[in-house]
């Protein structure tokens, strides 16, 4: 190695004094970004964070009061005309349902009500007690949104209760979406895997989805249960 | 006439030929392959000062959301994404890493070498920083941006009350930055014990190295519990693990415990850069060596060591054995020790010296106001019954941004506007930055210093709205109109900014008359950082000697090398090649992100998601081709001369 | 320049300290034994500290005014010593060691007044339970003898001079008990019991807060706290333990069927009524309250039909479902309500 000592100006000096290396990071047309270039890079990002905004996640809002139908009118669905054993009628279509089933904020209410108005006395926490299991791919009555909420509102033979007088409508939209999510029929990616509490089963984001309408369920069971 | 290593017409040889090797490439595809230290470091600055005004108009949204009572300008949901993303975006997204930038761009250039340790990882930890804060702010304007807090606690994080995806990218963006940080961190501690200039011993190194040396090695062993923390959260709202779940075993208890194992040393990882900051506008501005330098260090030693037994003073409340508590109580009262040594100590250095009060210099003036302020309600924070008093409460608000700001910000602005001649060959305008600081001072101390009174008249944190009647509207009114004064004084530093870019006076090498090797190279430094290897005889290097730097060759000029010298001694040991531009590390970037984002939606990502990484990482250490000097040798040999 | 800001933060101070620093949920107008000694602890450290920070403070005023007649040269280098360098070093020696002097007196206050609190427990003491729901306080009163137990929601009521240990649970996710007035706070964390004991000593009406985030409606979940004098406190302990007054009149009797009927009978309880729900708040004594919803509103009859018809726009986000009830109903269920005193 060489060991010497200069004079003062060591300093070496570029072509220019003026230059960067490289471009800096936004593509300026001169050495430097003008005023322009902030002007058009303020206003692209504006723009794009517009249309981000405007493209939200429908399954993340949080609606805290309950959407009314098309009509304005926030009511009862009419009873489904689906029989055990009986027709292959479709499940009714309410606007309503698209606002619940796999949104992750009505699928984790209805985990609170389900326990809050005891679903799990007789459902324990899917699995079935005195009641028939709702983790599983078997709907009985449908398995649709609003079957699921059919059941629950009208009650059913063998000791369903009707609920209708005691939950109220927007929770029995928000329990139907959470059974759904129990047995792996809605969005994975708005059920959430596991409450905080004593637990045996598999995450409910993790659960595998059955048919998707129980109408040929129904009519494969007819009255084998 | 002293001698001279090489004639002048050699020299303008030698600078061509060093600049063909060591330039990036132009256009796009010197975007996308750089890995020079000055333009990455640069980018990163850029970056993260834009998430620092981002997340100051969340903060301004949500003091306009306070400054009445009852206000119903934004919602209790809107409102607490608000407020955790500008936590999360001012911590994770600005503080540490404008600390690693500037690290990034100066520390090579301290050290008096050509580029930072790890040319192709520091680009590779720039895109990962920057596709993780993209991800995040995505999100947030996709309605699916975090709600419960910038750390967090379970069980309102886990997937029984939080649900849907929102904290899940929360989680996964705590592992982004954290790749960052540690990228970053592994390259300064390689660099600054290794690749020193000659001459540069231990006792002569500058007190910005020693600080981004000790936070190194703090980003080392903090940033795993978080990471851990991070990771069993995502597990337990992905696959149903019961980390966080106390009817199973867990504790959310756990979670606080690793959180703040992290989240404490993080804001002294946020300080201690800012304290080597201060340390070389004293210098230079008071145009004397600091006082104390032995002391100095140490008390940077012992920053980072007390800083890891501090952690429990954010768990007083929750109810762990008062013993234990006790002994919190006493570390965190004596790592005020060390600060206040150092406070003393600048203060000296200004008494002893020849001032000068150049904006720099206000703002090391402002931080010593403010920040010791900070300080001290910190220790009043430390006594475990004032504690239970004013935690969660806007005491500890008002606490934590005089500290953060005092101790980091202001810090941080002195050393833009002393180093934004290095790096841009303009000065910034002394006028602008003048208002630009007392906007700021006084906006500050305007929004900021009510907060005290108002967590000890019972204000919570992380509140939406309050009723009236409490007494504390008047002072949150107050607070609000600080805030637009500071909003003020950031209009005015961007302006200072690019009419200083364009129209600035130009700097010399050194303008300030400064003392460290980077000021011993032109405004901006050319890309290969120094003509020669400086060689070090003092602490202030181009205060020796009567201005001559001595200087010594011997490192490679026609292909990329690097001088390692040895660790306490700094004598020259071996060179290594200096890696070049290449895509590599962008494209393992995006690999990595692929594997981040898919993580965050099924667990099988991670297996899926880690392929094309390991098909980049093959790509990136394929071992090199023929050097350039063979190259050449064989393109010498084929013409005949 | 400098010393231009320093005196501007002086009519801060002055404005601060004058400033109104009694509330009803203030930490600076102690009303208990806790809160007492804490405020003690804080005057101290405000003298120490604020002593701390005015000598700091003089001294960067005096190094920036000694500028002034400073003359230019070179710089002084690591080997160069100034004459002041030894003096310096001295100072800063001294200086370490006040520090340290100082922080020793705030520990030591620190851990004096730390064992102060922990030796308040003592033995006759009221004995509450509560237990932290999203976004409402469950109050129990404990007693050795069973049916002398009795629960509320929302409101403390705590005799003066008595100490009172607060057991404190959490029922989803942690929130934290805070009577500023009355001392510090607990955290009630799921999966964990913790303990707080407040000793009150001025008789008044109080305000206490949950301190730590907990969702959507964090800042509206507040506590009416009251303290009493001993006869006060036990007639309105008596009070409490009667069952839920019995309709009177065909109104109120309709009033009760609807309660029952619709879906409130499914979460909320009414002492001595069929309705035993216990994931809501506790109504035996509903209209004897001084707020509505966990501090939400001052209890009236308008405010409590205003939360029935909608709950979602006092507490957007609380977990109470909106009871589809017709005109008529609503105010017979109201009637009901307001008649549990």
């Amino acid at each position: 190695m060489k060991r010497g000592s200069r004079t003062a100006s060591l300093l070496p000096k570029p072509e220019c004094d003026l230059t960067i290396d490289a471009p800096s990071i936004f593509f300026p047309r001169a050495p430097f970004p003008t005023r322009g270039d902030f002007v058009r890079q303020i206003i692209t990002a504006t723009i794009v964070a517009a249309c981000l905004t405007a493209a939200a996640c429908d399954r993340e809002t949080r609606a805290v009061r309950a959407p009314t139908t098309a009509n304005g009118v926030s009511g009862p669905v009419s009873p489904t005309s689906l029989r055990a054993g009986g027709g292959l009628a479709l499940p009714p279509v309410d606007p309503r349902a698209p606002l619940y089933d796999g949104n992750a904020y009505q699928i984790s209410e209805g985990q609170r009500y389900y326990e809050w108005f005891n679903c799990s006395g007789c459902h324990a926490h899917g699995g079935g007690d005195v009641g028939p299991a709702l983790m599983d791919d078997e709907w009985r009555y449908g398995g649709a949104i609003t079957q699921i909420r059919a059941s629950i509102a009208e009650g059913r033979p063998n000791g369903m209760p009707s609920f209708s007088d005691k939950i109220p409508d927007e929770q029995l939209w928000q329990i139907a979406a959470y059974v759904r999510s129990m047995g792996g029929e809605a969005d994975k990616l708005a059920a959430s895997s596991r409450d905080d509490h004593m637990r045996a089963t598999p995450p409910n984001n993790q659960a595998k989805p059955g048919p998707e309408h129980g109408d040929a369920t129904a009519a494969r069971l007819g009255a084998a249960r | 006439m002293t001698a001279r290593l090489t004639s002048i017409e050699e020299e303008a040889d030698l600078r061509a030929r060093l600049e063909r090797t060591w330039a990036s490439p132009r256009g796009l595809r010197g975007v996308l392959t750089a890995v020079d230290h000055k333009i990455i470091g640069r980018r990163y600055v850029v970056t993260g000062m834009v998430f620092f005004f981002l997340a100051g108009v969340l903060a301004l949204l949500m003091r306009a959301q306070l400054a009445r009572p009852e206000s119903g300008l934004i919602g209790p949901d809107r409102y607490n994404q608000i407020f955790s993303m500008h936590g999360t975006t001012m911590m994770f997204l600005f503080a540490v890493p404008i600390m690693e930038a500037v690290a990034v761009y100066l520390v090579p250039l301290m050290c008096g070498a050509r580029n930072i340790s790890f040319p192709r990882l520091n680009a590779y930890g720039y895109w990962v920083y920057l596709f993780g804060g993209a991800m995040i702010w995505i999100a947030f304007l996709m309605n699916v941006g975090p709600e419960t807090g910038w750390f967090s606690y379970v069980p309102l994080a886990g997937p029984e009350f939080s649900p849907g995806k929102r904290t899940d990218f929360w989680a996964q963006m705590i592992t982004f930055t954290e790749v960052a940080a540690l990228v970053v961190a592994v390259q300064l501690v390689a660099m600054i014990l290794k690749q020193r200039a000659p001459g540069m011993t231990l006792s002569r190194m500058p007190l910005f190295l020693w600080a981004m040396l000790v936070t190194s090695f703090m980003v080392i062993f903090a940033m795993p519990a978080v990471m851990l923390a991070s990771s069993f959260l995502i597990s337990d709202r992905l696959i149903g693990t019961q980390f966080y779940n106390p009817a199973e075993g867990g504790d959310p208890l756990l979670w606080q415990h690793l959180f703040w194992f992290f989240g404490h040393p993080e804001v002294y990882i946020i300080f201690l850069p800012a304290l080597g900051m201060v340390s070389h506008i004293v210098t230079t501005f008071s145009r004397r060596t600091i006082l104390a330098y032995p002391a100095m260090v140490l008390a940077l030693l012992a920053n980072g060591f007390l800083a890891f037994g501090l952690w429990v003073h954010h768990m007083f409340a929750t109810g762990l054995p008062r013993l234990g508590n006790s002994f919190y109580t006493s570390a965190s009262i004596m790592i005020a020790i060390p600060s206040g040594l150092q406070i003393f100590a600048w203060i000296a250095t200004i008494w002893d010296g020849k001032p000068r009060f150049r904006t720099p210099l206000l703002f090391v003036i402002g931080f010593i106001i403010i920040f010791v302020l900070g300080g001290l309600t910190g220790v009043m924070l430390a006594a475990v019954p004032l504690d239970l008093q004013v935690h969660d409460t806007y005491f500890v608000v008002a606490h934590f941004h005089y500290v953060l700001i005092g101790g980091a910000v202001f810090p941080l602005f002195g050393a833009i506007y002393f180093w934004f001649p290095k790096a841009t060959g303009r000065l910034l305008s002394e006028r602008l930055g003048a208002w630009n600081f007392w906007t700021f001072f006084v906006g500050f101390n305007v929004t900021f210093f009510p907060m005290h009174l108002l967590g000890l008249i019972g204000m919570p944190r992380r509140i939406y709205t309050y009723k009236a009647g409490l007494g504390w509207d008047l002072w949150n009114l107050i607070a609000s109109l600080g805030s637009v004064l500071i909003a003020v004084s950031m209009v005015v530093f961007v302006v200072n900014l690019v009419i200083s870019l364009r129209r600035g006076q130009v700097a010399g090498d050194n303008p300030w008359e400064a003392s460290g090797l980077e000021w011993a190279t032109s405004s901006p430094p050319p890309s290969y950082n120094f003509l020669y290897t400086p060689v070090v005889t003092g602490r202030e290097p181009l205060w020796e000697g009567e201005g001559v730097l001595p200087v010594m060759g011997g490192v490679g000029v026609d292909q990329r090398q690097a001088l390692c010298t040895t660790i306490v001694e700094a004598e020259p040991d071996v060179r290594q090649p200096s890696a070049g531009p290449t895509l590599w590390p962008l494209l393992a970037a995006v690999a990595t992100t692929g594997l981040f984002i898919g993580s965050i939606f099924h667990e099988w990502a991670l297996v899926w998601g880690a392929i094309p990484l390991a098909a980049t990482l093959v790509g990136w250490f394929w071992p090199p081709g023929p050097t350039r000097r063979q190259a050449a040798r064989a393109a010498l040999a084929e013409e005949g001369t | 320049m400098i010393r231009r800001s320093l005196v501007a933060c002086g009519p801060w101070l002055l404005v601060w300290l004058l400033a109104g620093c009694a509330g009803a949920q203030s930490a600076l107008d102690p009303a208990g034994d806790q809160a007492a000694r804490t405020e003690s602890l804080w005057t101290l450290m405000l003298w120490i500290c604020g002593v701390m920070y005015l000598l700091v403070l003089l001294f960067l005023a005096a190094s920036i005014w000694r500028a002034r007649r400073r003359l230019a040269g070179p710089p002084l280098s690591q080997g160069q010593a100034s004459p002041a360098e030894r003096p310096l070093l001295r100072a800063l020696t001294g200086w370490v060691g006040l520090t340290v002097a100082g922080l020793l007196v705030l520990t030591v206050g620190s851990f004096v007044v730390d064992r102060q609190l922990a030796q308040a427990e003592a033995g006759q003491a009221l004995r509450v339970k509560v237990t932290a729901n999203q976004w409402w306080w469950k109050v129990e009163y404990e007693d050795p003898v069973a049916n002398r137990r009795f629960i509320t929601a929302n409101e403390l009521h705590l005799p003066v001079d008595r100490p009172a240990r607060i057991e404190l649970e959490a029922g989803d996710v942690i929130h934290s008990f805070w009577v500023p007035n009355l001392g510090g706070k607990q955290d009630l964390i799921p999966g964990r019991t913790n303990h707080l004991t407040l000793t009150p000593r001025r008789m008044g009406l109080f305000r206490g807060q949950c301190a730590e985030f907990c969702g959507l409606q964090h800042a509206n979940m507040a506590l009416d706290v009251t303290v009493e004098s001993p006869s006060a406190f036990t007639a309105w302990s008596e009070h409490q333990r009667q069952p839920a007054r019995a309709p009177s009149d065909p109104r109120l009797a309709r009033g009760r069927d609807v309660f029952v009927g619709a879906a409130c009978a499914s979460c909320h309880a009414v002492g001595g009524q069929t309705a035993m729900g216990q994931v809501g708040p506790d109504l035996t004594h509903l209209a004897s309250r001084r707020s509505l919803a966990a501090g939400a509103r001052p209890y009236s009859r308008g405010a409590l039909a205003g939360w029935l018809a909608d709950p979602q726009s006092l507490k957007p986000g609380n977990h109470m479902p909106y009871v589809a009830t017709n005109p008529d109903e609503l105010n017979a269920l109201v009637d009901y309500l307001d008649s549990l005193k």
